[in-house]
This record gives C-alpha cells, sequence and structure tokens, in this order.
C-alpha cells in the first residue's frame, strides 16, 4: 500500500475555456513532416542531397503508392463500418488479369482471346471494375448473410481470388496491351485517380447519409440496427464499393505495368489496412477519416522511396514500415483508452 | 428561481451536524475537490463524507457529478485539485486497483461485464484461484461463485455466460462482483434502474446487511422514495457543487427537490386527458416461440398503455417484437386498420413507429459519436436527403432544439456521447425517437437514470405527444411512474398477459398481484 503523504493534488487549472483540441490528423500530418524531415537530414548526411527538393523523386513517391492508396480509400471505410477486408490484393491481381487480357493488341500472336483484341478502352476498364465489384459483392454477402466474421470471410476470398488470378491463364503473364489502355496508369493519372477517388470518398463519408450510416453500424452495429438502418444491406453495399475500388486498382496497376501477372498486388491489402490505421482509423470501428489515410499512405510512401533513396536495403524499410505499423496501433489504443477514463 | 437561501440553511444545519461527528470515525472525507473536462467544469469544491456502518445516498440532476465524485473515490479519475482521506489519512489513488486494494470497490452506472465470459469469470476475474499448475481451478472458481451467490441468495448459474442474462441479472452480477472484494467502502452508482421492484428489495436486504457489517456504501440514486428506505444520510450536488447534508430521518422530500434543482419542480406528473381517437396498434395472438406466447391488446390514439410486470415477463421482449427486432414467430400486427408483417426495424419506422430500447449501451448509444450523429440517425431519410446528401443545417437545428426542450446538459452538440452523464445520454435517445414524430411511440423504461426534474419533464413530453394523437405504449419498472401516466395497464407474467387493468382499477396492489401470479 503507497499511501501519498500529501493528499493535496494541485495541477493545471483547465478552465471551460480549454476547448480547442488538436483533430487527429493535424497530428498524423506532423508524423509526416517529423519522417520526411529525417529521411532530408540522413539524406544531406549520408548522400549529400536533398530529399524533399526533387520534384521527381517526390512524383515517383506518390505514384509508388496510388494504388495502395485507392484501395486504402475503400479499406477504411470498411475498417470505420466495424469490418476488414483481406482480399484486396488478390482482387487487384485477378482484375489486373481479366482486364489486362481483355486489353490486348491484336498484333500479339498468342493473345488470351484472339477473338477479342483491339477493343476499345472501356471494355477493359469496366470489365475489370466489374470483376472487383463481384468480389466485394461475394465479400459482403457472405458477411451479411452468414455469421462468419470478416476477416475470415474476406481471407477466404483473399486466396480465392489469387488462385483464379493463376488459374486465368495458367500463371502466364499477359502482355502486348493497346496504347490506349496503358493511358490509364501512365504519367500521373494514377496520382490523379487516387486523389480524385479520396476527396470523393471524403465526401460521400462526410456528408451523406452512406456516411453516417457507415460510421453508426462501426459504432454500435446493435444500436443502428434499432435505429432503422438495414445493416445486412448496408455491409453489401460498404464492401461492394471496396470491390469495386480494389478492381479499379487492379486496372490501374495492370495499365501501369502493361501487363497482367498474377502476382501482383501481393501484401497490398495489408498497407492499405496499415496506411489506414496509421491515419487514425480505429479497427474498432466508428472512427476514422479519409484525410488521415491519405496521409497514412505518404507516410508510407515516403519511407518507402525514403530508404531507396538513401540506398539502404529493403529489409530495413520493411522493418521500420513494421515499427511504424505498431507504434500507430499502439497510439489508436491509448487514445481509446484516454477517452474511457 | 427561488432564492438559494433556504438551502443554504439546511446546508450550514447539515454542515454544523457533520463538523460534530469526530474526525476519526469517518471513512472517507473529500474537500474542495475540483475536476474538470475540456470545455466541462464536472466538480467545483465539491465534498462529501462517510461514516462507517452507514448507507448514504447521492442525489443531484443528470450531470451535477455525482458519478465523476465517485470514480475519483474509484480510482478511476485523478481529480484536478481537493483533499480525499480514508480513514483520516490522506491518499492518492493511482488507478482503479489501487483503489480495491485500499478497500474501495464500485458498481458503475454502465455494467461493465465481459459478455462471452461467464458469471464466474467475470466475478473472479484477476483474482482465479489456481490450480497446482498454475492453470485457473474452474471447479474451484464455479464453487466460490455458488458460495457468493447463495450468500447474497441470488438465484443464477455461475457458468452461464453473460450474454444470455437478463440486464437485471447482469446488474445483480456487478453486485455479487462488487461484494465479492469485500472491502469497507462499496460505490453504487444509480444500480437500481435496472431493477424492478421485487429485485430492489432483494438488494436493500444485501446493502443492510453490509451495513450491519460495519461498511461504508455510497448509493446514487434519483428515485426519492428509495431515500427514507434505505439511506441514513443523503447529500445533494448541483452543477458539481456540494449543496447540503441531512439525516434522512429529517428529510423534506421537496427541500431535497429543491436542493437539487433550484427551484420548485412537480415530481411526478400525471397524464393530461386527451382525446382517443382510432385503433393506432391492433396486436392479435403475438407470439415468439420460447419468449411470450398469445398477447393481445390495441392502443389507440392518444393512449398510453402502461406495460408491467417482472423481469423475464417478457415486457421488452414483446417490444422488440413489435418494432421488428426479433421477428414474431406468429400472431399479427395491424397498424391503423393495416395488417402488416413487422420484419425488421425499417419496416416498423415506415408504419411510424419509434422504440427506445432499453439498453442504453448496447442497443441505444453510439459512444464514439456525437451528440448529433446520434440524435439524426433516425431522421436521414427522404425529406431530408438530396442525392444522398444530408440537409445538415435543418437538421442541425432541429437536434439543437430538441436538445434544448430535453435540456441535454452538455458543451455542444459535438461533444461526444460518452463524454455525457448516464441521464444526459438517455435524453440524446429519447431525442432521436422524437425527432421520427412517430404515430405509434414504444417506450422501454424511458425515464431510466433520469432527474426528477427532467422526470417530469419527459412525463410532460410524453403526455403532450398524447394529446397530439401519439399511441404510446409505456414499459416501466415503477409502478408509480405507470400509475401516474396510463390510461390503461398491461401487466405480464412469464410471457403471457395477465391482466389489462382500466386506470381507475388499476394500484399497486393489483398490478403486483397480476404480476407475479
Ligand atoms: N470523460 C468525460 N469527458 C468529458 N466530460 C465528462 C466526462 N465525464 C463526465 N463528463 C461531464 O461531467 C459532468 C458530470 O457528469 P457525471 O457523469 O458525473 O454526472 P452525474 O451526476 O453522474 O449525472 P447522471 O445522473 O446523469 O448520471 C457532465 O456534464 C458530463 O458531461
Ligand atoms: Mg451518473
Amino acid at each position: 500500500m503507497a499511501i501519498a503523504n500529501t493528499g493535496t493534488i494541485d495541477k493545471l487549472d483547465k478552465g471551460p475555456l480549454s476547448k480547442f483540441r488538436i483533430p487527429a490528423e493535424a497530428r498524423i500530418f506532423m508524423v509526416l513532416l517529423g519522417v520526411a524531415l529525417i529521411f532530408e537530414i540522413l539524406g544531406w548526411f549520408l548522400v549529400g542531397q536533398s530529399f524533399l527538393a526533387n520534384k521527381e523523386r517526390l512524383l515517383v513517391m506518390i505514384l509508388q503508392v496510388s494504388v495502395i492508396g485507392i484501395i486504402a480509400v475503400g479499406v477504411t471505410q470498411i475498417i470505420i463500418m466495424g469490418g476488414i477486408d483481406l482480399s484486396s490484393g488478390s482482387v487487384v491481381a485477378l482484375t489486373a488479369m481479366v482486364s489486362a487480357s481483355l486489353a490486348q493488341t491484336s498484333e500479339f500472336g498468342r493473345a488470351v482471346f484472339p477473338s477479342l483484341t483491339d477493343l476499345p478502352m472501356v471494355v477493359p476498364l469496366l470489365s475489370g471494375l466489374v470483376v472487383g465489384l463481384a468480389c466485394g459483392l461475394l465479400n459482403g454477402f457472405v458477411i451479411a448473410k452468414t455469421a462468419i466474421p470478416p476477416f475470415i470471410a474476406t481471407l477466404g476470398v483473399m486466396v480465392t481470388a489469387r488462385g483464379l488470378a493463376k488459374w486465368y491463364t495458367e500463371g502466364e503473364p499477359i502482355s502486348m496491351l493497346s496504347d490506349s489502355y496503358a493511358e490509364i496508369g501512365s504519367g500521373i493519372t494514377p496520382v490523379l485517380i487516387f486523389l480524385g477517388v479520396a476527396a470523393l470518398f471524403h465526401v460521400i463519408l462526410s456528408y451523406t447519409r452512406y456516411g453516417k450510416y457507415t460510421y453508426a453500424i462501426g459504432a454500435n452495429r446493435a444500436a443502428a440496427r434499432v435505429s432503422g438502418i438495414n445493416v445486412a444491406r448496408h455491409l453489401v453495399v460498404v464492401y461492394a464499393v471496396a470491390g469495386l475500388l480494389s478492381g479499379l486498382a487492379g486496372v490501374v496497376t495492370s495499365a501501369r505495368a502493361v501487363s497482367g501477372q498474377a502476382g501482383m498486388g501481393m501484401m497490398y491489402e495489408l498497407d492499405a489496412i496499415a496506411a489506414a490505421v496509421i491515419g487514425g482509423t480505429s479497427l474498432n470501428g466508428g472512427l476514422g477519416k479519409i484525410t488521415g489515410t491519405v496521409i497514412g499512405v505518404l507516410i508510407l510512401g515516403v519511407v518507402t522511396s525514403g530508404f531507396t533513396f538513401l540506398r539502404i536495403d529493403a529489409y530495413y524499410q520493411e522493418i521500420v514500415k513494421g515499427v511504424i505499423i505498431v507504434v500507430a496501433v499502439v497510439a489508436d489504443q491509448y487514445r481509446q483508452r484516454h477517452r474511457r477514463s | 428561481m427561488l432564492s438559494l437561501a433556504p438551502e443554504k440553511v439546511v446546508a450550514a444545519a447539515a454542515e454544523a451536524a457533520a463538523t460534530s461527528q469526530p474526525e476519526a470515525t469517518l471513512l472517507i472525507e473529500v474537500e474542495g475537490v475540483r475536476k474538470t473536462f475540456p470545455g466541462v467544469v464536472a466538480l467545483d469544491n465539491a465534498s462529501f463524507r462517510l461514516r462507517p456502518g452507514t448507507v448514504h445516498a447521492l442525489m443531484g440532476e443528470n450531470g451535477a457529478g455525482k458519478s465523476t465524485l465517485m470514480k475519483i473515490l474509484a480510482g478511476v479519475h485523478e481529480p484536478d485539485k481537493g483533499v480525499f482521506r480514508l480513514r483520516g489519512r490522506d491518499i492518492v489513488l493511482k488507478s482503479p486497483l489501487d483503489a480495491l486494494e485500499h478497500g474501495i470497490a464500485m458498481i458503475h452506472q454502465e455494467l461493465n461485464l465481459m459478455p462471452y465470459m461467464s458469471v464466474a469469470e467475470n466475478i473472479w476475474i484477476r483474482r482465479e484461484p489456481l490450480n497446482r499448475l498454475g492453470l485457473v481451478d474452474h471447479g474451484r472458481m464455479n464453487q466460490m461463485t455458488r458460495e457468493l451467490l447463495r450468500q447474497l441468495s441470488i438465484d443464477l448459474d455461475p457458468e452461464s455466460n453473460i450474454i444470455d442474462l437478463s440486464i437485471s441479472a447482469r446488474q445483480m452480477v456487478e453486485i455479487a462482483k462488487a461484494v465479492s472484494y469485500d472491502s469497507d467502502v462499496l460505490i453504487m452508482d444509480e444500480p437500481t434502474s435496472a431493477l424492478t421492484e421485487h429485485e430492489v428489495s432483494h438488494l436493500f436486504r444485501i446493502i443492510r446487511e453490509l451495513r450491519a457489517a460495519g461498511k461504508g456504501i455510497i448509493y446514487i440514486t434519483h428515485k426519492m422514495n428509495e431515500l427514507s428506505e434505505i439511506a441514513d444520510e443523503v447529500t445533494v450536488f448541483r452543477d458539481g457543487r456540494y449543496i447540503g447534508c441531512m439525516q434522512t430521518e429529517r428529510l423534506e422530500r421537496d427541500e431535497i427537490i429543491r436542493m437539487m434543482v433550484g427551484r420548485e419542480v412537480t415530481e411526478m406528473f400525471p397524464k393530461e386527458p386527451a382525446k382517443i381517437g382510432e385503433v393506432a396498434l391492433k396486436v392479435q395472438g403475438l407470439t415468439l416461440d420460447g419468449v411470450f406466447s398469445d398477447v393481445s391488446f390495441e392502443v389507440r390514439q392518444g393512449e398510453i398503455l402502461g406495460v408491467a410486470g417482472l423481469i423475464g415477463s417478457g415486457r421488452s421482449n414483446v417490444a422488440e417484437t413489435l418494432f421488428g427486432v426479433t421477428p414474431a414467430s406468429s400472431g399479427s400486427i395491424t397498424v391503423f386498420g393495416k395488417e402488416v408483417c413487422v420484419d425488421s426495424p425499417q419496416v416498423a419506422m415506415a408504419q411510424g413507429m419509434a422504440f427506445l430500447t432499453e439498453d442504453r449501451k448496447d442497443t441505444g448509444c453510439f459512444l464514439n459519436l456525437s451528440i448529433l450523429e446520434n440524435m439524426q440517425i433516425s431522421v436521414l431519410n427522404g425529406e431530408h436527403l438530396t442525392a444522398g446528401f444530408v440537409h445538415q443545417k435543418t437538421i442541425d437545428q432541429l437536434c439543437e432544439s430538441m436538445s434544448a426542450t430535453l435540456r441535454v446538459k452538455a458543451p455542444g452538440l459535438y461533444e461526444r456521447v460518452e463524454n455525457l452523464s448516464g441521464g444526459n445520454q438517455q435524453k440524446v435517445l429519447i431525442g432521436r425517437w422524437l425527432l421520427t414524430n412517430p404515430r405509434i411511440l414504444i417506450l422501454d423504461e424511458p425515464t431510466r437514470g433520469i432527474d426528477v426534474g427532467a422526470k417530469a419533464e419527459i412525463h410532460r413530453l410524453i403526455s403532450r405527444l398524447a394529446g397530439q394523437g401519439v399511441a404510446v405504449i409505456m414499459i416501466s419498472s415503477e409502478l408509480p411512474e405507470v400509475l401516474g401516466m396510463s390510461d390503461r395497464i398491461m401487466v405480464m407474467h412469464g410471457g403471457r398477459v395477465t391482466g389489462i387493468l382500466d386506470r381507475s382499477e388499476a394500484d399497486q396492489v393489483s398490478i403486483m398481484q397480476l404480476a407475479a401470479r
């Protein structure tokens, strides 16, 4: 028993005026700046050049994480709703394969569908989106109609979709895609798509009924149901939307690589979840912002390109990424606990 | 507002009485405690004294700071400022665990049990008996639980999971758990708000035994009639300040209320006569297999149908079925002459029904979200939407005026509901349903945890709604409330309707007879 000798606790007297609270995004943004600054300083010391004052590098950095970013937007809304999606990386692979197979040029002798070559760009694009949507619907239906937890359901789809992607061409990569299709992944288009998707979903989550319902279900599913929300239907819709975005990410990936490969999107689901969590989305549901996720994605980007810039082994990069994710989750837990007391 | 003079006199008198007690006999002494949260001063110069072998009631309006002070005593919050003496010695508590080690246990206002663990596991958590291999000895743990429950004459299976128990049973588990610590100070934050009269008297028996054993019990309640029955002393708080303390023998009901509220209020608001219109809801042979069967009744526009019964009588289950939360196995529900298959809450809401559930933590609040998000969630439909976008300005105004009507005490609409006091959370939920302009309003324990002043306010509101032609079904474990508000009273027992009494023929005795049959 520790009995202190004085019982008077005088703390800073925070009156009713201390209403101001730093928004979570501002804190995450500070982390982003901090990480970037560390690389900047290390850059001057280790390689003798600036990390940030290089437009080229910054563009490549954002380009590298755009696809993750598109997926992370969909995953963020799922996590806000109290779910999880492990299937997105495999869905990227499957859609990349399907849409690439419909984007081939006739110059190529061994096209997947020799009769379906030189199609207009919308055909592969739309089929990619449809495949993604279908995977998302599958996730949603399984989760809404059965008692299977989202972790398991989407794990199943993750394995199945990866298998389908390999089966599609028996593991052969698909190449010789049309120029108009490759356009989707060229230049800064992926970045624009990512930022467009992020802006759109920021608005949707903040100002529409869809958004309000998503937060409500994540905050308390039973209460959401009693409040008149068709929870099962909303689950299906949100997973479907996330699938659609994974499909879009798959299209961008294959267009950018001008090929389709069954190994594409490997572990993207984890990077996307990490981005959301780093960005302040709580795995307990009901809490999170797209703006946070965008910053989270950028943090991942900075770390990845920072290590390349410093010419340090990729192993270290992964180790540091892992540490950042754990720190982010610990910070989330800490915030949750402090709110409760 | 009345002048504050009379209270000052009482307070001074109480002060004198309290100081005449020799210091050493005090179990707990708190002075000048201040506690602020961002935007709120929850406690300001609060003081409180507890003598051993007494039951000390704590009263005050919703948000007066009662729970906050108790959380400070139980080591949950640290005060910004103030003195806290335990048996005459100054102490600083660092955590709830620390408080337990000092002999202070607390039953919180909201239940804190792990739903998928057994009664025994919940009670002995962190203190599980171990066998020689260092593993949890479940056999002994269940035996210890059985023993504890037997001492308290609580009839529960130690091995049943919390999730399968009713709220009242869960409350009894919390009580057993708190008692199991054998602490000198036991804090109970509105323990009876989830219990029926029968269980309340059971709890009072337990409290009296603890008191006889020399323990000090702090008892928070909004129910005036419990004061004289169980409490020896009562301390009143208002707006985070100590107002006064007195012996309950010398207690004047009105006096206490005036101290709490700072103005005159009528304690119970009897229903105003309303024009009784056509049948709004007609229920015939409603059955949910294994839960309730053959429930038939009707409610007319402008009518308030009270529903009484003990816990386990199936009252809340009938309400859930009416609202489509758990669809019926058989029977029919007719709304304004049209038979409806209510198989989901959306269908019920489309029929103009609204349903305030009994458990605000589990099926009511979105604790993470703001007052605004909590209130608006059920009105995000046609009229307040354009292409899926919410007309936020209009809804903000609606919620603003609703929380003003209900006197929700909070720094603003953007405050997270988790940070509100229990009674204010309840008001937010009532607001949610009133915003939907229901034709049929189903209320399950509407004034649970609501203070006297606000209670009268809510009764007035319900009555006014009935006056406007809303059909109201009101489940309540508080007989005075049921008797005061209802036009007719339906009594249930064991999943069946045992009688429907008219206002004129109903009294406590007739209801209890039907309820316990
Ligand atoms: N964690 C918190 N964060 C912010 N404000 C809080 C927190 N806990 C309590 N408050 C505020 O402190 C005030 C006192 O709350 P408290 O829970 O002590 O009231 P109470 O007297 O127990 O009321 P009730 O009868 O409704 O349970 C309220 O205005 C409440 O909103
Ligand atoms: Mg309270």
